[in-house]
């Protein structure tokens, strides 16, 4: 198999001296081969995620991007190639600033500059109308501003979207659109996502790999198919049970 | 007698743009009436005029009778409706609980004086009959280890257990009907399996009303049973939520279904061969 994107190798942290909020951690992201990273409140999910996007070293073991250990001076290379949509999109998105710069903001980062023809294509990849570029967040509802975080992330097309709970705080029905908008870019932009969630329908949607969190170890991990199919751990066997799911349909009328 | 009656409930915010328009609907003892809606769809709103706790500046028309006395007494402003007789109504009649109990929840009290502030006050307990009551309510929301919760501020406990706590108090007088407004979507999802059997049980066990309040059909079809679709502050399609999840008529409801089967389907295509 290629090198993965990134990896977790044996990383453990903790907060200050507290107690260990992960504890050999290792999990890897392929090109073309999305990922999920299941666990509840507490299981160390966000921990792990400041970890891969290189806001926090780990206390023991090594991230590696494309093989290499992830340190200070490859960070800007990094951060191009890894971008990251976040769970609430009324608080990730600046209110004072328009859209367009809102999206621009990774191009300015990096020091690609702002260019307006990138955004524009990033705002129309999300499925947003081209004059939203110049409005302001609160005009816009709960599932288009996650579009708006989508874009954002797109914009400097990354390799790898972290995607924290990208669509737990939506309804139903835009979470739909939402899902299938992760899996059309995934689709056309050589874009591989992990996603983190703790919503198994979402997951057994969008993710090939899934791996199951819980209290900062990784107790199961393999292909979407064989863990929820048949799940080895107690806890992802709770966590596939307590999925409400609609009843049986009845017959058709 | 019919325990809740709602007819012809709008709501206006200060502008007097209408969020909720012309809803009506009933509960009587003991049923468990659903209401279903998404962002914006106005069921949170009608939730809160029931209950009399709609902000300042949002006005409620129409009738909404708990037992036979008026939540909007005043034809125009719920404000100036007699607190007191709302008061009458709140605790001891219907009770609330919300989406979130960090914030339902008084960060300066312990678990343990915020229930017993009901039970005081409607029932009248006192000293170790008081202390007795906060220690049942606990149990019956299956805490264990009761005395340490009853000690323990909200910050000090998880989101499953704050939740059972906020059960507990709005429980904690027999209220015969139980206001549920998105009670379990800030939880994770086995704690939010445990609170909606816990809810199941518990309504069951006292023979409350509930309405249960959510925008999430899957969840509503485990405590619900006649339910209302609300889509920008009307009830377009009503029914036993069966029949609305296996036959659903209206366009939208029909959306919220495919939606739901969409999740599901994907999770049995993997687990089934």
């Amino acid at each position: 198999m290629t090198e993965p994107i990134i990896e977790a190798d044996q990383v453990g942290y903790a907060y200050g001296k507290g107690p260990a909020a992960l504890t050999d951690v290792s999990l890897a992201v392929h090109a073309g081969r999305n990922v999920a990273l299941v666990g509840e409140s507490g299981a160390g999910k966000t921990t792990l995620l400041r970890l891969l996007l290189g806001l926090t070293r780990p206390t023991s073991g090594v991230i590696r991007h494309a093989g290499e250990p992830l340190t200070r001076d490859r960070l800007p290379g990094y951060r191009r190639a890894v971008q990251a949509v976040f769970q609430d999109p009324y608080s990730s998105l600046d209110p004072r600033q328009r859209i367009a710069r809102i999206v621009a903001e990774p191009l300015r980062g990096l020091g690609l500059g702002a260019d307006p023809v990138r955004v524009a294509e990033a705002l129309t990849a999300v499925g947003l109308p081209e004059d939203a570029g110049r409005r302001y967040p609160h005009e816009f509802s709960g599932g288009q501003r996650q579009r708006i975080a989508i874009a954002r992330a797109i914009v400097c097309h990354p390799r790898l979207l972290l995607a924290d709970e990208p669509v737990s705080a939506l309804d139903l029905t835009t979470r739909v659109r939402i899902v299938d908008l992760l899996a059309s870019l995934c689709a056309e932009r050589d874009l591989t996502i992990l996603l983190i969630s703790h919503d198994l329908g979402v997951v057994a949607e969008l993710c090939e790999h899934t791996a199951v969190l819980q209290r900062g170890r990784i107790v199961e991990q393999g292909a979407t198919r064989e863990v929820l199919r048949a799940p080895a751990h107690p806890y992802t066997k709770a966590l596939l049970a307590g999925v409400p799911r609609l009843p049986e349909a009845a017959q058709p009328r | 007698m019919t325990l809740l009656v709602v007819s012809g409930l709008t709501v206006r915010d200060q502008a007097g743009t209408v969020l909720v328009e012309d809803v009506s609907f009933t509960v009587e003892a003991g049923e468990r009436i659903g209401l279903i809606g998404e962002s914006g769809s106005g069921k949170s709103l009608t939730a809160l005029a029931v209950a009399g706790l709609l902000p300042p500046g949002i006005t409620a028309t129409g009738t909404a009778l708990i037992d036979g006395v008026d939540i909007i007494a005043a034809p125009v402003d719920m404000i100036s409706a007699s607190e007191k007789a709302r008061t009458g109504v709140r605790g001891k009649i219907v009770s609330t609980v919300f989406q979130e109990p960090l914030t339902a929840l008084d960060p300066l009290m312990t678990a343990g004086r915020q229930i017993a502030v009901p039970l005081r006050r409607f029932r009248g307990l006192r000293g170790s009959a008081l202390r007795a009551a906060v220690g049942a309510a606990l149990d019956e929301v299956r805490l264990t280890d009761t005395d340490r919760i009853a000690g323990s501020y909200p910050h000090q406990l998880s989101g499953g257990q704050r939740q059972r706590v906020a059960i507990a108090m709005a429980l904690a007088c027999r209220p015969r009907l139980l206001i549920a407004d998105e009670p379990t979507t800030a939880l994770d999802v086995t704690v939010q399996a445990e609170i909606l059997d816990l809810l199941d049980s518990l309504v069951a066990a006292h023979g409350s009303a509930l309405l249960f309040i959510t925008h999430d059909l899957p969840v509503a079809a485990r405590v619900a049973r006649h339910t209302h679709v609300l889509r920008s502050g009307r009830i377009v399609e009503s029914g036993p939520i069966a029949e609305l999840i296996t036959a659903p008529v209206h366009e939208y409801t029909r959306t919220l279904v495919a939606a739901a089967r969409r999740f599901d389907a994907a999770l049995e295509g993997l687990t089934r061969d």
